[in-house]
């Protein structure tokens, strides 16, 4: 079969193992998801309606919330800091571990530092950096990238990690159990958060009332990366606002139940500042870094709505190109429906090599069903489509079918009546002899009912 | 200095000007993010049990119990707050510091603190940074045990939010720490306590 779209060619090319673990656990997750949130509420959508509606009206008076937060965590004793762009961003961080003589560096996980490449620049120059979020730690050590925003190594079984610890000598000998291995990770990186200077952790909330920063995480590495060093940045999107602590309260229950189908997550932390007197343990210096890497250029562009996110992950469990197709057929930092919008987005003059992203969507609507913000996918996905025709992005049009001879005969209305005479020749063309390569493979992978048309002019002419 | 600063404040309103009209924050009712009961309970402290024990935690109102619980684990040496060492103090074969030491991290199979609040709704448990003794004697040992007054739990989530205060630190903990990290197992016990207990006493 030929096909000309890369992400078609991931899927069919995807390890039969590989995708197996893809799809299950997206339809896992998807199922908890459901199944949490409707025990638990009567009307879940009323939740997720809200939700989207803070966020947008956040977005919308960001410049006031941020001044806001910038102020409150000012007030807690917190350096502010604003980056602009990936550059600005690496350089503010190595700058802090410069002033404070800082050299190695226990981090959390966070999407922001994946976009800009934060673990490669702070090693360029000479920092130890460590993952400690279990998956996090694993695709460093294999200089792998995460295929899901929740799950980062949905991709990799327990003998392809258990080879890992074995090559990186983390344990004595080879195990895959799935428990040993977890086991093995908590005593290496128990001696790592010891040493470290600095704790880098992202942050998914932003109380702007408080400055409080909602961090969410199941393992307990992010309290870890506050706990025996003495200094803490957070690298946080300047999408991540929302006004006050008790809106946290509704974005907490439902990023766990979203993600994963948990109630809560396990740890929820408030962090608004360094530790109080009497605590002998945590920073006694705290940095934010807001970034912003392009969300202004989302923000005043027609898909301002996908800054709602809250990088829960649901809407990629639940798409079907995702579950067939895996995340790294998206070959950017955010997979799924969020990413087929964001990716594009955030790569500014790279919009066109990720502009058949928008395609990898048959539009069903289930992304937008299950947001937690109500983020119109769809409609946002028809815009990108619209955008990169417009610009004449080439990804995008490979494997599309060149529409001019539809258009020639939808402005017609004697060929459009002729070629549904002749609608019936459908039925007996061989797909090899069909002419135009994109529809070809199209047709190849796909059956067609039988054209069955053409009857209702003639229906309708002789109707009394 | 602060050019980054500026460029993105000027860039969020030059993105913002052209909008016709702004959305309105909307009005919600605190009720309506508390989750359905999963049954009768004539307490806060019994529906917190439940909720507890069904994140995987463990439910505990006696001292008694509790330190026969650590015995059969064979946790028999820990991290106690020093403002709770009365009520171990005197517990055949357990023993413990009240100071944190960290050359002993992985000597402490439990650390016993104090936990600002529990929330009945979720079983979680809130630790405050300015009650916290030490924040590595609540994380690093195996088993952390979270000792809160009856009076302290509240019903929902929404509650505990307005009771933070201006401490620093707070931390929900809903259970062990855990992964599914690898093939989708459940692994509890990743870089936080295996297991999460909480002891809820009238009074301490
Ligand atoms: S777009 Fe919505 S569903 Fe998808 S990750 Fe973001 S918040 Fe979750």
């Amino acid at each position: 079969m030929k096909t000309h779209q890369q992400i078609d060619r991931t899927a069919r090319d995807l390890d039969p193992e590989v995708h197996e673990s893809n799809f299950m656990g997206a339809k896992l997750k998807s199922e908890r998801r459901y199944n949490t949130l409707h025990r638990d509420y009567d009307d879940p959508d009323q939740l997720r309606e809200t939700a989207g509606l803070i966020k947008q009206h956040t977005l919308e008076h960001l410049d006031t919330y941020l001044e806001q937060a910038e102020a409150s965590l000012q007030r807690n004793g917190v350096k502010v800091h604003f980056a602009m762009d990936d550059d600005a961003v690496n350089a503010t961080v190595l700058r802090i571990m410069e002033e404070n003589d800082a050299h190695s560096m226990v981090k959390s996980k966070s999407m922001v530092t994946e976009e800009i490449h934060m673990l490669k620049y702070l090693e360029k120059h000479g920092k130890e950096v460590i993952e400690t979020d279990l998956g996090e730690f694993i695709l460093q050590l294999d200089d792998d990238y995460p295929s899901h925003i929740v799950t980062p190594i949905v991709h990799k079984n327990r003998r392809g990690i258990a080879k890992t610890f074995e090559r990186e000598k983390i344990g004595e000998d080879y195990n895959d159990d799935p428990e040993t291995i977890t086991r093995r990770a908590r005593q290496y990186l128990r001696q790592k958060y010891l040493d470290a200077d600095v704790g880098l952790t992202g942050g998914n909330f932003v109380s702007a009332e408080s400055g409080r920063i909602a961090l969410v995480t199941n393992e307990g590495n992010a309290r870890f990366c506050m706990a025996a060093n003495k200094i803490h940045i957070a690298v946080i999107g300047i999408e991540k606002l929302v006004p006050t602590d008790r809106d946290l309260g509704l974005f907490l229950n439902l990023i766990g139940r979203s993600g994963t189908g948990q109630q809560l997550t396990v740890y929820n932390q408030f962090i608004s500042g360094p530790k109080t007197a009497s605590q002998p343990h945590g920073p006694e210096q705290m940095h934010v870094v807001f970034v912003d890497n392009r969300r202004t250029e989302v923000l005043a562009s027609d898909c301002r709505e996908i800054l709602r996110c809250i990088r829960c992950g649901a809407c990629l469990n639940v798409c079907p190109i995702y579950r067939q197709s895996g995340g790294h057929a998206y070959r950017s930092v955010y997979p799924g429906p969020v990413g087929a919008v964001l990716s594009p987005l955030l790569a500014g003059n790279r919009f066109p090599e990720l502009a058949d992203l928008p395609k990898a969507s048959s539009l069903c609507g289930a992304c937008n069903e299950v947001c937690p913000v109500n983020i119109p996918i769809p409609d946002l996905l028809l815009r990108l489509r619209d955008k990169a025709k417009r610009e004449g992005a080439k990804e995008a049009m490979k494997g599309t079918p060149n529409l001019g001879l539809w258009a020639t005969l939808c402005s017609q209305p004697t060929m459009w009546k002729t070629a549904l005479s002749m609608g019936h020749t459908m039925n007996y063309i061989p797909t090899e002899l069909i002419p135009h390569p994109s529809a070809k493979a199209w047709q190849g992978a796909r059956k067609l009912p039988e054209f069955q048309g053409g009857e209702f002019r003639k229906w309708f002419k002789n109707r009394n | 200095m602060s050019s980054d600063r500026d460029k993105i404040y000027s860039a969020i309103r030059a993105a913002l000007a052209p909008l016709p009209e702004r959305t309105e924050k909307p009005e919600w009712d605190d009720a309506m993010i508390v989750c359905k009961p999963s049954g009768k309970f004539d307490s806060l402290k019994a529906q917190f049990a439940d909720k507890l024990i069904s994140a995987s935690g463990r439910f505990y109102d006696s001292v008694d119990t509790l330190t026969a619980y650590l015995k059969e684990e064979g946790s028999t040496f820990g991290y106690c707050d020093p403002a709770l060492a009365h009520l171990l103090e005197g517990v055949e074969s357990i023993t413990f510091d009240t100071e944190f030491d960290e050359a002993r991290i992985n000597d402490y199979t439990f650390g016993l603190t104090k936990a600002s609040a529990g929330i009945a709704e979720s079983g979680t448990i809130v630790l405050k940074d300015s009650v916290t003794s030490a924040r590595l004697g609540a994380l690093a040992p195996w088993i952390h045990i979270a000792v809160i007054e009856e009076t302290d739990i509240v019903a929902s989530i929404g509650e505990a939010i307005q009771g933070f205060g201006d401490d620093p630190s707070i931390i929900f903990a809903t259970g062990p720490s855990k992964t599914a990290d690898v093939e989708g197992i459940l692994i509890e016990g990743v870089h936080g306590p295996g297991i999460q207990v909480a002891l809820v006493l009238s009074h301490i």
